[in-house]
């Protein structure tokens, strides 16, 4: 049983909250799958035993096969002190899903995943301390902005058309599935979240409710720039149409390569900032080596700085990092939205405004 | 909103196949390779968006659109800017839509085919994110007076509200028709637009207003002198009315001011409609301008592009040009039969032209560090494959050496320590930069673990000269002596070095006075010549010794009693003023725009070691060039500070009754001067003065008690966030614009400083309400009081600071904090004192006696150690010498 009546109500108790304090969301789901030691079997499950590709793998697949299992990390998160966690959807469209040949489930993993991390919701919600669910959106395995052929620049494998519309069946999946958030990260190409925010809108305009938007980019590296080529405030600029609840960036980087971009996003964003970096760069094994206190280092920094509304982890990160960033950043101020001037912000590549 | 428009937003207009054949015969032959050329002219021309309008009979418009938007999306320096598409078939507009990551401009809608229509269109840009520009156009036709501008305009406008359309994303097009036609209801059109345009801007918050401004001279086809002339017109005054974006051939604008009068005011007769024959006027005198055609649509020269590789390199090195030097490097690469060859062979050659360009002051030092900016944007794109190779073969890179830079402890300037990493490094040193306020154990540390060959220290302060001593002191004990020490910054000097710093150390050191003589310095530090510098050096600094303490006992000082019988005695009778306020007051939204005009740009130039005094510097045969590109990139760099509030600025300041006793200044509480709350502490001259001259002190300008008298102080920062955004820049590769940022905020924390001043003069206190000064006079500072600040000349202790910062609680109010050294960060900050009097001035404490110093050791409640240690600059004597 929800202690909340309904989202409005948990929402409406979140937006008092983050006035005063900077609230935690979850770790990466990925790192606490991989220690279960999943087979091919255990993927899928008795009801998929008979299809034809392998499925290991295939992680948004478990809320089907494996419930408890996703039931069970995002209670782990929850207990770490975590206010929001992700559903288990970060694939979990069509045009991810077509790899596995599952992209006729992706409309009910995206439910189920929502009403999983709900029931964990439930289980640690209390009436000063709303625990959310927000559903995830990755960036599917194509790029709209960018060919695939070298030899044929103007070619694109997707059109905005397809992209919005698997990002529709998610978006539907998860607000029937009872998301109180909804969150399109990893964003390495512009027009893939736009695509998104257009499915979303239109989700928006037919159930004649709305729901906050967390927007998060991924800047690739150093140079300061999205996959696709954008700065930090392009990016942002190109996304503002959504109203976004939060804006922010996750993962490619740890959070001491964090800290600049940051800077640069809170200088321009009208909305809360949110920033969920990976326990440092890979290691020559593909590892992560940050040690939870580490990085609760760093990101405790931000706090101080005033940068930060919403943080967590991605890949790499655990609930024990989570425990620590949590208990870093209690008692910090969370980030002041300071006055901005009216303005066109225009953005190609690079912002424009005027 | 204002009705005068700071900036005009520049749309390309060459990538329109109604308005350019060429763009058009591109399109219609598939050829999108001479499309995007035309595409990115524009974008070299200055364009600031790129319109692309593929509305043509014999092309398929939606194809077309997502084929050439789709390709300019791998075009970097083309989508760098943002897009406007522009069609006449929403189809195609919405094709274009599908294919833009950036925030894009519609052009256009319209009210032409109903509310319903036009309000899906609005809703449907909405949701794909991207602005838009209306035409004045509606059910019953296109607008061409001014009421029905400014009707359809204010309608279009409600509606969009009524569904929530972002009004800053909104852009009129009131339509620009034709003038000078020959018909009589033609000739008023440009006043229309313009009226329109300063109607709707005033009426309707946040919108914009664009127009096709080639349209205004249609029937002067053929003529593009004239019509040039008759654009440039045009815009002077629909700009001035509120338009801020145009339609334009981007590398075709004529200089209003440029404009050959006599045609001038012809074109402006026509334009405002000011004479019922203008266009007869006009056509009379058009033929005279028809031979010279419009100016050329050129971009940049791009001979050199022809080079081989190699030359290529160089040009690119020498001019400062970084866009095309990642695939000249890849082609040398190609060629190379190793990546490390590429940076040995052709990078470094070229970057021995700068440096003898640089060494025979031929090169200027901002061009210089925008070398600097290609070589590291060429190492940085190599680096990755001499990493695989290293990785593969085992070897190691091979360096000039390793330099430790840093900026000792307590100090938080780095500029000019970033100046001489960024050069150091261009001639192929590794340098590792430890950054400001590095602890001397760090430094130590580091340069045992990296085993560097030479150490450099900046500091722009005082007492950043008592750090350094103390790190060779440590370098000494850490056993060291094998690495030299260089020492460099503001304050530093040959003097100091030989006489304070050397001694702590076995080892050498040596003074670089800026940064062209770093990089000699190193090499020869490094290398053969080694022993006989070295020797050169001892030789040296055994003579600045020897010279110093010889001129010590020289110079004849008065008595601490008898200088202050010679204080300067100030008639304050009626001539204190009381202050608006007592207390504090905070200024938190400062305006950076309204600074621009109280910069000085004289130690502007002489912080990129450019000398001469502004403007004059612009124009000087020797450096002109140099400081010309430079204020240019500077006058960029400053709009966007400005325009993307890159720094935040804040200002506090406070006024007190105070009076002075001796050389002290006491404040109190209130105007009844019962309750002290604060003491000022000064410093008095002690040289011998001549005749009818007084031995200043800070108090002096001060009334002593009995009279009423104030004193006021100031704390100022525009480096709020200032660090991150230097650091971005450097994490860019871009010294150069990290640099030139950092220089520019310090400039504008001394103009918040002037305008405060200006303030407090004029309204604050108040005491000089009609004051009315030129900008020349301002810089010269022309105007009665001072505001001298701690650590400077006339008050050398840094410590008064402390006292200040706690009567203004600067920290809390501006977020300046002092360091253990009393530097202010962040860097770009200002603090000091205000004295009204009228004869108040600027001066020197200069050195002073044993006796001073124990006196203000008393009144400070130091001991005498302390003292001297704060003072240690300006002391006649030697502390550890004298009893």
């Amino acid at each position: 049983m929800s202690i909340f009546k309904n989202r409005a109500e948990r929402l409406a108790k979140t937006e008092e909250i983050i006035k005063s304090r900077i609230l935690i969301l979850d770790g990466a789901m990925g790192s606490l799958i991989q220690r279960l030691g999943l087979e091919e079997k255990d993927y899928r499950g008795e009801r998929f035993k008979d299809v034809k590709i392998d499925q290991k793998g295939n992680n948004d697949l478990l809320v089907l096969t494996k419930p408890d299992a996703i039931q069970s990390i995002h209670e782990q998160y929850f207990a770490a002190g975590c206010d929001i966690v992700e559903t288990n959807t970060f694939g979990a469209q069509r045009v991810s899903q077509a790899d596995y040949e599952m992209e006729e489930y992706s409309y009910e993993m995206n439910k189920v995943a929502a009403q999983i991390a709900r029931a964990a919701a439930d289980k640690f919600e209390t009436i000063d301390s709303p625990k959310l669910v927000a559903g995830s959106i990755g960036p599917t395995t194509k790029l709209l902005s960018l060919s695939p052929k070298v030899d044929d620049p103007a070619y694109r494998d997707i059109s905005f058309d397809e992209m919005k519309d698997a990002f529709y069946e998610q978006v539907k999946g998860l607000y029937d599935g009872g998301a109180d958030l909804l969150l399109v990260e990893t964003i390495t190409d512009t027009l893939n979240a736009k695509a998104a925010i257009f499915a979303i809108e239109t989700l928006f305009e037919e159930v004649g409710e709305t729901l906050p938007i967390m927007i998060s980019g991924t800047i690739t590296d150093m140079s300061g720039r999205t996959l696709s080529g954008q700065t930090v405030e392009a990016f942002y600029n190109s996304v503002r149409h959504a109203n976004p609840w939060s804006i922010g960036l996750n993962c490619a980087l740890g959070p001491k390569q964090m800290k600049a971009f940051l800077s640069d996003l809170a200088r321009v964003a009208e909305c809360k900032i949110s920033c969920h970096p990976n326990a440092g760069l890979p290691n020559a094994f593909g590892g992560y080596d940050e040690t939870p206190h580490d990085m609760c280092e760093v990101i405790s920094t931000w706090a101080i700085d005033g940068l930060v509304n919403i943080v967590g982890g991605c890949c790499g990160t655990t609930p024990d990092h989570i425990k620590h960033i949590a208990h870093g950043v209690e008692g910090k101020k969370p980030r002041q939205i300071p006055h901005f001037e009216t303005a066109l912000r225009l953005a190609g590549l690079e912002p424009f405004n005027f | 909103m204002t009705d005068t428009v700071s900036r005009f937003v520049i749309v390309g207009e060459r990538t329109n196949v109604t308005g350019s054949a060429k763009f058009r015969k591109l399109i219609e032959a598939d050829d999108y390779v001479g499309a995007l050329a035309v595409a990115r002219s524009q974008v070299d021309s200055g364009a600031n968006v790129l319109d692309v309008n593929l509305d043509a009979a014999m092309i398929d418009g939606v194809k077309a659109m997502r084929t050439f938007l789709n390709l300019v999306a791998t075009e970097p320096d083309i989508a760098k800017i943002p897009i406007m598409i522009d069609s006449s078939n929403w189809a195609i507009i919405e094709e274009g839509l599908k294919c833009v990551q950036g925030k894009a401009i519609v052009n256009s809608i319209s009210l032409k085919e109903g509310v319903d229509a036009f309000l899906d269109h609005a809703r449907k840009i909405r949701k794909y994110g991207a602005a838009t520009v209306i035409m004045a156009f509606d059910e019953k036709g296109q607008a061409d007076t001014l009421e029905r501008k400014v009707e359809i305009c204010t309608r279009a406008y409600n509606l969009l509200m009524e569904i929530n359309f972002p009004p800053e994303d909104i852009i009129f097009d009131p339509n620009i028709f034709a003038v000078a036609t020959g018909i009589e209801e033609h000739n008023n059109y440009g006043v229309d637009f313009i009226e329109a345009t300063r109607i709707i801007r005033k009426n309707l918050p946040h919108c914009h207003i664009s127009g096709g401004v080639s349209n205004v001279s249609f029937s002067f086809r053929g003529n593009e002198a004239v019509r040039e002339a008759m654009h440039s017109v045009f815009l002077y005054h629909a700009i001035k009315a509120g338009m801020d974006m145009g339609i334009v051939n981007a590398g075709q604008l004529a200089i209003y001011d440029d404009i050959e009068p006599t045609l001038r005011d012809a074109c402006e007769d026509v334009i405002l409609n000011r004479r019922p024959d203008a266009t007869e006027r006009l056509l009379d005198i058009a033929g005279n301008y028809l031979a010279q055609g419009g100016k050329k649509e050129t971009g940049p020269d791009l001979s050199w592009r022809e080079l081989p590789v190699n030359e290529r390199l160089t040009h690119a090195l020498v001019k400062g040009i970084t866009e095309f030097i990642t695939q000249d490097t890849e082609e040398a690469r190609l060629q190379a039969e190793r990546p490390l060859h590429v940076i040995e062979g052709p990078l470094m050659d070229g970057m021995n032209v700068v440096g003898d360009l640089f060494g025979s002051g031929k090169m200027f030092l901002p061009q210089v560090v925008k070398s600097a900016r290609v070589m590291k944007e060429a190492v940085a794109y190599l680096m990755p494959f001499m990493e695989a190779e290293k990785e593969e073969m085992g070897l190691a890179q091979k360096s000039n050496g390793k330099i430790l830079m840093a900026t000792v402890k307590g100090d938080v300037h780095d500029i000019g320590k970033n100046i001489v990493g960024v050069v150091l490094q261009c001639n192929g040193f590794d340098v590792i930069d430890l950054g400001v306020m590095v602890p001397t154990e760090t430094i130590i540390q580091r340069a045992i673990d990296e085993k560097v060959d030479v150490i450099g220290l900046s500091g722009l302060i005082t007492p950043s000269l008592d750090e350094m001593c103390y790190v060779a002191q440590a370098m000494d004990k850490a056993g060291l002596k094998d690495i030299p020490l260089m020492i460099g910054g503001a304050t530093t000097s040959r003097t100091h070095t030989a006489v304070k710093i050397a001694p702590n150390f076995k080892g050498d050191t040596f003074y670089v006075t800026d940064a062209s003589r770093a990089v000699p310095v190193v090499q020869k530090l490094v290398g053969d010549e080694k022993q006989e510098y070295v020797a050169e050096n001892k030789r040296d600094q055994e003579n600045a010794r020897n010279a110093h303490y010889a001129s010590q006992d020289k110079r004849p000082r008065l008595s601490l009693e008898d200088a202050r019988k010679n204080s300067l005695k100030l008639d304050f009778e009626g001539k204190t003023h009381k202050p608006s306020f007592l207390g504090t007051k905070v200024f938190d939204e400062i305006n950076l725009a309204e600074l621009k005009d109280y910069i000085d740009w004289t130690p502007f130039f002489a912080s990129w070691e450019l000398a001469g005094s502004f403007p004059a510097i612009l124009t000087d045969n020797i450096v002109g060039s140099a400081a010309s590109n430079l204020y240019k990139d500077a006058q960029v760099m400053l709009e966007r500070i400005i325009n993307e509030k890159m720094v935040g600025a804040k200002a506090v300041i406070g006024f007190w009754a105070a009076n002075s006793i001796g050389d002290d200044i006491i404040l109190y509480e209130d105007d009844a001067r019962q309750s002290p709350i604060a003491t000022f502490h000064t410093l008095r001259q002690q040289m011998v003065k001549a005749e009818g001259r007084a031995n200043y002190a800070l108090s002096d300008f001060v009334s002593p008690v009995g009279n009423p008298d104030y004193v006021g102080g100031f704390a100022v920062t525009s480096g709020i966030g200032e660090i991150d955004v230097a650091n971005a820049f450097k994490a860019k590769h871009d010294d150069y614009s990290a640099i030139l940022f950092q220089s520019l905020c310090d400039r504008l924390a001394e103009a918040l400083a002037e305008y405060m001043h200006a303030k407090v003069r004029r309204e604050l206190w108040g005491y000089a309400k009609d004051e009315n000064l030129s900008y020349e006079d301002l810089i010269k500072e022309k105007y009665h009081g001072i505001r001298p600040a701690a650590g400077y000349p006339a008050q050398p202790d840094h410590t008064e600071k402390e006292t200040l910062f706690k009567l203004l609680d600067a920290t809390n109010a501006t977020g300046i904090s002092l360091t253990s050294s009393m530097a202010m960060d962040p860097p770009s900050s200002v603090s000091g004192l205000y004295f009204a009097h009228q004869d108040s001035e600027y001066f020197g404490v200069g050195r002073i006696d044993k006796e001073q110093v124990k006196d203000y050791s008393i009144r400070k409640n130091w001991d005498i150690k302390t003292t001297e240690k704060w003072l240690a600059p300006i002391l006649s004597y030697d502390p550890s010498t004298s009893e």
